[in-house]
């Protein structure tokens, strides 16, 4: 798992505010002019002049002295030894800390507007905080210009961002403004737009490629308002997605897949077929071992070998309607192979890795592998090696 | 403590849940069905009816999470169920507003096979008393454009068309022209038997992209005693006409229809691996119909409709194991009721739809310029019944036509969602009107429906295909795949 924030060995910025924003180079012949904002990443002595920060990992903290005289610097541990030119982190001064806001090698970059949230799902990875945290909107204000327009997707999640409302919609303007090249994935739980008003705003927007992806755990109102743990919640949904889908926005249902989605997937499946056909995409996902699930696992847990079959029979039923649907989060050993045209490698980047096991088998490069958290804290015992 | 709430905290309590609209009846002893006016199905135990009902139901029943997502009951608070119900009831409607797409242009009656079952063909060298003008083509089409559909078929049928190809090529080129400045999305078929292709009709074919839609009864020796021709040599001729016009045109460009004569009966997998054969991937296994000569020859009453059932359960049967060892082969009018079953579209097709489809779906433009509701309503016409000649083509306007009193009071008289019996029917989602074949074999367009062999017929065949749904998984997913495939 990479380390996308913590703790770093020494600051010296004295005359930074306590919490800077840096674009990262390592382009040595940058002209000065553009050198003013950002941070240069010490590679070997030749260190240019002009930065506004500079960036020295442990092993090569000899080159400190070789700064420019005065220099503002921030010497990080080697868990930072991917950050990369065009990269854009946090310095937090008094925290003494480091947050990697963005990573241009990364193909899966997502922004957290909020940690609050009206759901307090079972298996939630993202546990909710009742805080007024709208400093990160304005960091994501920051954030955005700094981000290159070459950026192919990037990913706002939350908690609920759409409690933050137009403040939000202002945050997806500015996105659209700065990088009109950049597709946007949202995670929502949809029930904001059960308003009219609110969803005809977004839809103004008028964003080329921007979809919501919209969590749906049952077709049984009461199992989902549990699962979600909030009374009402799929009915809400529902009616945002409806809306959504009259303004011809795009609209991604996703289905987590533990004990308490299993016993009906295959009916919330036809629901989905009868009832949301146009929809424009249906992810199935396997469970992260992190956050809340741990506390709730004997609710939670079940071993995707014991699903299998429900898992390709739900697939069969989407695909048969017609649906674009994929499998995300599934071990290549744990599922069967009528499932594989729709079989993704999905887990994002600095949270994804294999066990042990796997190291002797023959179709590694094909499976998504597992998340970091189930690494540590669980998976199945059936992962088995094709050999 | 925890944090989290139980199941039961989201389960209603101090309310009782309500009904939504729905109709039902019984599947077999045990068993009853239940619809919603969505087409929405669930078979329920006989008890669970009457708790059901009087809303005896728990929350904590399991079947009472299947009623609520499948749109029979909601609850107080619950407003997207009436939204969903009410968005798939208008999508089930929405090929209403377009009115009339298929037009069918009888262009001859002349023919070259003398069916025995053949509703209206004739052997005849007179081109006069049984050819269309031009003068009809000409007003024909201002009627097809009419139309306000944004697509438009225009099929040809006989008697054999490509005996009057001219004219066949005449109002393609002129239905083309006039479309360059009206821009709809315009379509072509002919009904032919292949036995009369030519090169050059098949350059033309190809060069316009009309399709070809014939007939295939099963087996030379079957085929050849049903579609008998001089040189008793149709089913020859089809398959020599089927390889040339898919090489030409494309292979899905040409389809085939049977009919189910007595001597088809007891060999209904023979008639489908005839098909199998040919490379068809499915197969419209059709009753013969009570018009024209199949009356005249007393085909039709030849076997009943017991037995055509028989014939049916006993082909969908075989195409279902075909499907389960990997060979993908549809039964298409099963597929039409499925996709009523099992989606929120309607196919739109003919005998199944309500309103009635006559004139609103399709109409016909007979050869001396007669225009019908539907084909069936031409060749009742044949039999000296013109009670749903709606018009002519040249001394009526669209208007007289389509808003003829015999063909609103048709519409009106067989609303299936107004008519006895129809109207509390629970399989009244999957029918349709059908008021032209009530008249013809009843004397009117409602009929008593217990006396119906179209009610009979079709009930018996939605009921099989729910029970085969509840009781076998896999042709359910089978199911599903040729439901949504119209």
């Amino acid at each position: 798992m990479l380390k996308l924030g913590g703790k770093v060995i020494e600051i010296q910025s004295p005359g930074a505010p306590n919490s800077s924003l840096y674009s990262i180079s390592t382009n040595k012949e940058l002209p000065r002019i553009l050198r003013a904002t950002k941070a240069f990443l010490v590679s070997d002595a030749e260190i240019p002049e002009g930065f506004k920060h500079y960036i020295v990992l442990d092993h090569l903290k000899n080159l400190i002295n070789n700064l420019p005289s005065n220099a503002e610097y921030t010497l990080l541990s080697e868990d930072y030894s991917y950050i990369s030119n065009d990269d854009v982190i946090r310095i937090s001064k008094e925290k003494s800390a480091i947050r990697v806001l963005y990573r241009a090698n990364s193909p899966n970059n997502g922004i957290l507007i909020t940690e609050q949230c009206n759901h307090y799902c079972l298996m939630c990875s993202q546990p909710p905080k009742a805080i007024d945290d709208s400093w990160l909107l304005a960091e994501t204000s920051a954030l955005i210009p700094m981000i290159p327009r070459y950026t192919r997707e990037i990913c706002f999640t939350g908690g609920e961002p759409t409690l933050f409302g137009e403040r939000f919609l202002d945050i997806l303007r500015l996105t659209k403004s700065y990088l009109p090249e950049t597709g946007i994935h949202i995670l929502s739980n949809g029930r904001s737009f059960k308003s009219e008003a609110f969803t005809k705003s977004y839809a103004s927007i008028e964003h080329p490629d921007m979809m919501i992806g919209i969590p749906l755990y049952s077709d049984d109102p009461a199992q989902h308002d549990y699962i979600v743990q909030a009374k009402g919640a799929f009915d809400e949904t529902i009616l945002g997605i409806l809306n959504l889908k009259k303004l011809n926005q795009k609209v991604e249902v996703r289905v987590v897949l533990h004990k308490q989605s299993i016993g009906r997937l295959k009916e919330l499946c036809e629901f989905i077929g009868r009832n949301l056909l146009f929809v424009d995409h249906v992810a199935l996902m396997g469970l992260e071992m992190t956050g809340f699930t741990r506390a709730n696992l004997n609710e939670l847990w079940i071993d995707p070998y014991a699903y299998k079959d429900v898992l390709s029979d739900s697939v069969q039923i989407l695909a048969r309607y017609g649906m674009n649907v994929s499998v995300y989060n599934h071990q290549l050993c744990l599922v069967n192979a009528d499932v594989l045209p729709y079989y993704k490698k999905s887990i994002s980047d600095w949270k994804n890795e294999f066990i042990e096991d796997c190291n002797s088998c023959k179709r590694l490069s094909e499976c998504g592998g597992l998340f970091s958290s189930g690494v540590q804290n669980g998976y199945s015992k059936n992962i088995t090696p094709f050999c | 403590m925890s944090k989290f709430s139980e199941k039961k905290e989201y389960l209603l309590n101090n309310a009782t849940y309500k009904l939504l609209p729905f109709k039902f009846d019984r599947l077999n002893s045990q068993k009853y069905v239940l619809t919603n006016l969505s087409g929405e199905f669930t078979v329920i135990e006989n008890h669970e009816l009457e708790k059901i009902v009087n809303q005896k139901l728990s929350p904590e029943d399991s079947i009472y999470s299947h009623l609520r997502s499948r749109h029979f009951i909601y609850e107080p608070a619950d407003k997207a169920a009436i939204q969903l119900l009410a968005l798939k009831a208008r999508t089930k409607l929405s090929r209403l507003a377009n009115f009339t797409n298929l037009h069918i242009f009888v262009v001859t009656l002349r023919c070259d096979h003398s069916c025995p079952y053949c509703q209206v063909s004739r052997q005849s060298e007179d081109k006069a008393a049984f050819d269309m003008t031009k003068n009809m083509a000409d007003r024909g089409l201002d009627l097809v454009f009419r139309s306000p559909s944004p697509a438009l078929k225009i099929e040809f049928q006989g008697g054999e068309p490509l005996l009057n190809f001219e004219l066949v090529k005449y109002i393609v080129l002129e239905a083309k022209k006039r479309n360059e400045k009206l821009n709809r999305d315009l379509a072509f078929v002919i009904a032919t038997t292949l036995s009369l292709l030519t090169d050059e009709i098949l350059e033309f074919c190809k060069v316009h992209n009309i399709f070809l839609s014939s007939s295939l009864d099963g087996t030379e020796e079957l085929h050849n005693i049903n579609r008998p021709r001089a040189g008793k040599n149709s089913h020859q001729r089809f398959v020599e006409g089927l390889s040339k016009a898919r090489l030409a045109l494309g292979f899905d460009s040409v389809s085939a229809l049977m009919t189910t004569t007595e001597q088809s009966l007891p060999q209904v997998k023979s008639i489908i691996d005839e098909y199998l054969r040919l490379g068809f991937t499915g197969i419209f296994l059709r009753p013969l119909s009570p018009y024209g000569f199949a009356i005249k020859t007393k085909k039709y009453r030849a076997y009943n409709t017991e037995r055509w059932l028989d014939f049916y359960k006993e082909g969908l049967a075989y195409i279902i194991e075909l499907n389960k060892s990997g060979i993908r082969f549809t039964e298409q009018y099963t597929s039409l009721i499925l996709t009523k079953m099992l989606t929120s579209n309607d196919p739109g097709f003919v005998d199944l739809m309500n309103p009635a489809g006559i004139g609103i779906a399709a109409v016909v433009i007979n050869y001396d310029g007669g225009v019908y509701a539907s084909d069936e309503s031409r060749m009742l016409a044949e039999m000296g019944d013109d009670s749903f000649r709606i018009g002519h083509i040249e001394y009526n306007t669209y208007e007289e036509i389509m808003l003829s009193d015999k063909l609103l009071d048709a519409l009106e008289n067989s609303f299936t969602l107004s008519v006895p019996m129809c109207s509390d029917c629970a399989f009244e989602p999957y029918c349709g009107a059908e008021p032209v074949y009530h008249h013809a074999v009843y004397g009117d367009a409602v009929a008593r429906k217990p006396e119906s062999e179209f009610c009979k017929r079709n009930m018996a065949i939605f009921k099989h295909l729910i029970e085969l749904m509840h009781s076998d998984a896999e042709a359910k997913q089978i199911f599903l795949g040729w439901a949504n495939r119209c």
